[in-house]
């Protein structure tokens, strides 16, 4: 029997396993064919199109949709995978209300714009379920190439450096490659063990080697990996979680947003995974959005995402903000932690209430308490474990624009690399962009 | 409501579509039902000679051609003339009239070209109390490879000939359906009337394969691996079956002749823009196959709707109003000169205009950094093509200049009087102005 949203405290099984299935199934279920056509019907084909513009790995979207309606979604899916060879991850988690899809003329024209983002799921799904990989590697350089953390940037490289004839090492921390595909995302944007199929299918390139348990700096060192390997590429994210500052942060029931999502992600059977019954989450980014929605989605009666800026200077965007209200989540803005209450456990925390006008956050002075038996802390990840040596650019590895850190051999790509947003797609591009670089390099 | 009242040839029908002799008019049954959803007239199903019937395939007859989200733009079809006995035909026509008689019955008929095959059927036909008969001579698959249909309706001594037996044998109107198989339709219509012909309809449908199946090879629809041409219709034929009745509506030898308009009417607008080029009535097949019988429901609604905002309140008063506007090209004003123009407030930016000006056109439209796109005067020739690419309806519009300005492309003065290539001094055969 399930425990229900009222049970107190933090505890597993709120919901039945048919609810837990419904709930976290498919957000943008996947076009039948006939969907796909009228979909792709409605793109005009336009010229120097913005959305192809907009889409940070430049993927030909016009071309790719007039593929579909031709009735040749394989093609399509090479069109996309050309540009983006984690085109079936991005078709999901690309936050398209803010890129491609904000650019197209047709969200100009009636608010409605062409769906790319499903039309780009179901070119890369067909070609997908054949089981085959659409692109053959050069003839071998003999050149070796060292890429450290399997996340998107890595597996984008690997892959681009593997296809020009390079063979690809990849030192991955974590027993499972994929990065924040597999660890972060948000379980219902990529069901069904996606993340895991992507990178498989990913590896039938050939000629990458992916070494699982191999963390840099834990017995593996840059001079080290620049000595063994003709290039390094750099693509380790940001492991490290910003710290709350509040009081009573370190009470039962506080933790990071990202450490609980990993968990979801990995967890075997949802039923079995404990959520509070109310949740707070302090951020106002992707990550908060994510752990407030999936929290009350496990079943938490009340969640409440409490950001400490305005709604307009929100990261997570105006989509994510009404797909958590529509799933019954609370957003506060302007108000930020000042204390979680509770003996050993947390169970209510303090708000204190903010103007953020011109950037600079500033409390009122006056508080709110909120019941809280579980708080999760979405503030930021920060670079953690990048090797000594690299010039750094703010909180990340400085890199040019083809992706080359001060160190001559190495580069750098991803979050944990200057320059572009924090997304799946843009760690791609950066992987590749840095890939053709490498090769350049290693060609000359 | 404006009244939709038709008097063709003498026959009334409460408003003038009538369903076109196909299979929505191919029995009783279906009849019935046409005319409780208020169809005004049907011309029935052809009707073939005493004796065995024809047979049709049993396997599919139809193919199709598709817009966006499988809308039926174009249907074709291998099927033939009425495949049940001439006698259960007569006897349900019979019954139908005697119990609509406000509604049109027209009897269509395909015998071999013999005066005594025609001579046998007519009486037999006449005697069912039908308003009149279609001769079809557009049928373009199965019949006319056995010397009937479009087979006569590409010979126009045999259209003429045939006409006449059946004015001889005949009291009622007679109507020929032309065959839009041949190259200049005025030849069979002018036949026609000359045969004694009280009006033509047109168009019956147009050769056609409407794809091939690229795993086996076959045209569609394919019978055990081997297609037929089949005769086309629907809205894709619209554009050709109006250029026909045009055509016929302005010959001086045929003009005046009434004629019943056929081939892809679907919407109000559609019986309206026939009606303009002349025609007294409108048949309608491939829409009522598409819909059902209740789409007239629109057509009449529309049309009468359209009647009240101009002001109709007859069929008549615009009947024709657009033929003295067909001309032919020589004569057409060449001191009218217009200017694409962009709007601005209703452009997407989308670019297809500039694609199509740049690569296929005049290099007429500019393109800024940030997507302006604006048509550049000094290189537009009024062509119409980026009008007719941009998605946004009324975004771009053509212009006429005025008297007195002048073209920025040609730097000629435009000019206020009529002036076309007759005159023209680059016409080798240009007749001095006097
Ligand atoms: C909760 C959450 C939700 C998100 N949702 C979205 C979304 O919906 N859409 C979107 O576009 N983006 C989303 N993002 C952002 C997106 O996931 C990241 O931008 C993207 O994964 C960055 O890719 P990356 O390859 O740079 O880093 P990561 O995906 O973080 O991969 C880094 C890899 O390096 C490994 N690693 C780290 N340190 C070492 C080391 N020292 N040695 C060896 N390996 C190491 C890690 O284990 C990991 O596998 C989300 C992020 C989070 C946290
Ligand atoms: C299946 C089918 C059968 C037809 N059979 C006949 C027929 O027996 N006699 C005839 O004169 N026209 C026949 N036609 C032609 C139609 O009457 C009509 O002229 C043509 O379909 C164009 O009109 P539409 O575009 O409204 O369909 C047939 C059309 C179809 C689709
Ligand atoms: S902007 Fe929209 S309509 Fe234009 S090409 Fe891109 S998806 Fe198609
Ligand atoms: S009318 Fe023709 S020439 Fe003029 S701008 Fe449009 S496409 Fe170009
Ligand atoms: S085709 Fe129309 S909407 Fe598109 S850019 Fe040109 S004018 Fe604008």
């Amino acid at each position: 029997m399930a425990q229900g949203q009222m049970a107190p405290g933090i505890v597993a099984g709120r919901l039945s396993s048919d609810e837990l299935a419904a709930n976290f199934d498919d957000l943008h279920p996947a076009y039948a064919p006939h969907e796909a056509a009228v979909a792709a019907d409605r793109c005009y084909f336009c010229y120097d199109a913005p959305c192809q513009t907009a889409c940070p790995t430049e993927i030909d979207i016009p071309l790719f949709i007039r593929q579909i309606q031709t009735g040749h979604p394989e093609a399509a899916a090479r069109t996309i995978l050309e540009q983006n060879i984690l085109g079936g991850m991005c078709a999901r988690v690309c936050p398209t209300e803010t890129l491609c899809e904000e650019a197209c003329v047709r969200e100009a024209a009636e608010g409605k714009p062409v769906e790319i983002g499903r039309l780009q799921r179901y070119a890369t799904d067909t070609l997908m379920a054949r089981g085959v990989h659409p692109f053959t590697r050069a003839a071998p350089s003999g050149k070796r190439v060292a890429v450290v953390g399997a996340g998107p940037a890595g597996l984008a490289c690997a892959h681009r450096l593997a296809m020009l004839g390079h063979d690809v090492v990849i030192h991955e921390a974590r027993p499972k490659a994929g990065g924040l595909n597999e660890f972060g995302i948000a379980a219902y944007k990529a069901t069904g063990g996606f993340a895991g199929a992507e990178v498989d299918w990913l590896l039938k390139i050939g000629g990458i080697t992916v070494e699982q348990g191999s963390a840099l700096g834990q017995g593996l060192t840059l001079d080290a990996l620049r000595a063994d390997y003709d290039a390094v590429f750099l693509s380790i994210g940001l492991a490290g979680v910003n710290a709350l500052r509040a009081a009573g942060e370190d009470k039962e029931g506080v933790r990071d947003a990202v450490d609980f999502i990993a968990e979801l992600r990995q967890a075997g059977d949802l039923s079995a995974l404990p959520v509070g019954r109310n949740v707070v989450v302090i951020g106002g980014g992707m990550t908060a959005i994510d752990a407030a929605v999936q929290s009350k989605l496990l079943g938490a009666e009340n969640v409440t995402v409490a950001y400490r800026r305005s709604r307009a200077e929100m990261g997570a965007s105006r989509f994510e903000q009404d797909l958590a209200a529509s799933k019954g989540v609370r957003l506060m803005f302007n108000v930020m932690p000042v204390a979680v209450h509770g003996n050993r456990s947390a169970v209510e925390i303090e708000l204190e209430y903010t103007t953020s006008a011109g950037g600079s956050v500033t409390g009122t002075g006056e508080t709110v308490r909120l019941a809280a038996d579980q708080v999760f802390k979405a503030i930021g990840q920060t670079l953690k474990g990048a090797p000594e040596g690299l010039e750094l650019d703010g909180r990340k590895i400085r890199v040019d624009g083809s992706g080359r850190t001060s160190v001559p051999g190495v580069w750098a790509g991803g979050d944990c690399a200057s320059g572009g947003e924090d997304l799946t797609v843009t760690a791609v591009a950066e992987g590749r962009d840095a890939a053709m670089d490498i090769h350049t390099q290693l060609s000359a | 409501m404006a009244d939709l009242k038709t008097n063709f040839l003498g026959i009334e029908s409460p408003n003038p579509f009538w369903l076109a002799s196909a299979p929505p008019t191919d029995k009783e049954y279906n009849v019935r039902r046409a005319f409780e959803a208020g169809w005004g007239g049907v011309v029935w199903k052809t009707l073939g000679s005493e004796g065995p019937p024809v047979v049709n395939v049993n396997g599919p007859r139809y193919g199709a051609i598709y817009g966006a989200d499988r809308r039926l733009l174009g249907l074709n079809n291998i099927e033939l003339i009425t495949d049940r006995p001439l006698e259960t035909n007569l006897e349900e026509i019979a019954r139908v009239k005697a119990d609509y008689p406000d509604r049109a019955v027209i009897v269509s008929i395909m015998v071999p070209c013999e005066e005594a095959e025609w001579k046998s059927i007519l009486p037999r036909v006449a005697e069912t109390g039908a308003d009149g008969i279609e001769l079809n001579f557009g049928c373009p698959h199965g019949m006319s490879e056995r010397g009937m249909g479009a087979a006569v309706g590409q010979v126009p001594e045999y259209i003429e000939m045939v006409t006449r037996w059946c004015k001889t044998y005949y009291d009622k109107p007679v109507i020929v359906k032309l065959t839009p198989n041949i190259t200049d339709i005025r030849y069979p219509a002018r036949a026609a009337r000359n045969g004694g012909a009280d009006a033509v309809s047109l168009i019956n449908t147009i050769s056609s394969i409407t794809s091939v199946n690229l795993d086996n090879f076959s045209p569609e629809p394919s019978i055990d691996g081997k297609g037929s041409h089949g005769g086309y219709c629907g809205p894709a034929v619209k554009p050709i079956a109006m250029n026909m009745v045009a055509e016929i509506a302005r010959d001086p030898e045929t003009r005046g002749l009434p004629i019943s308009g056929i081939g892809g009417v679907t919407t109000w607008r559609d019986a309206a823009e026939f009606m303009s080029l002349g025609c007294g009535t409108v048949q309608v097949c491939t829409a009522a196959m598409t819909y059902g019988f209740r789409v007239v429901e629109e057509m009449k609604s529309g049309l009468s709707q359209w009647m009240d905002e101009k002001g109709y309140s007859s069929v008549n008063d615009f009947v024709g109003r657009a033929v003295p506007n067909v001309t032919d090209w020589q004569y057409l004003n060449l001191n009218y000169v217009a200017k694409a123009k962009i709007d601005q407030d209703q452009c997407i930016k989308c670019g297809r205009c500039y694609a199509a000006c740049e690569d296929t056109s005049h290099q007429a439209i500019s393109m800024s950094e940030d997507r302006v796109f604006e048509v550049m005067d000094d290189e537009c020739v009024a062509c119409n093509l980026c009008v007719d690419v941009c998605p946004i309806d009324g975004c771009i519009s053509m212009v006429a200049m005025q008297p007195g300005e002048t073209d920025p492309r040609t730097g000629k003065v435009v000019q206020a009087d009529y002036s076309n290539w007759t005159t023209h001094p680059n016409n080798p055969m240009a007749r001095a102005a006097e």
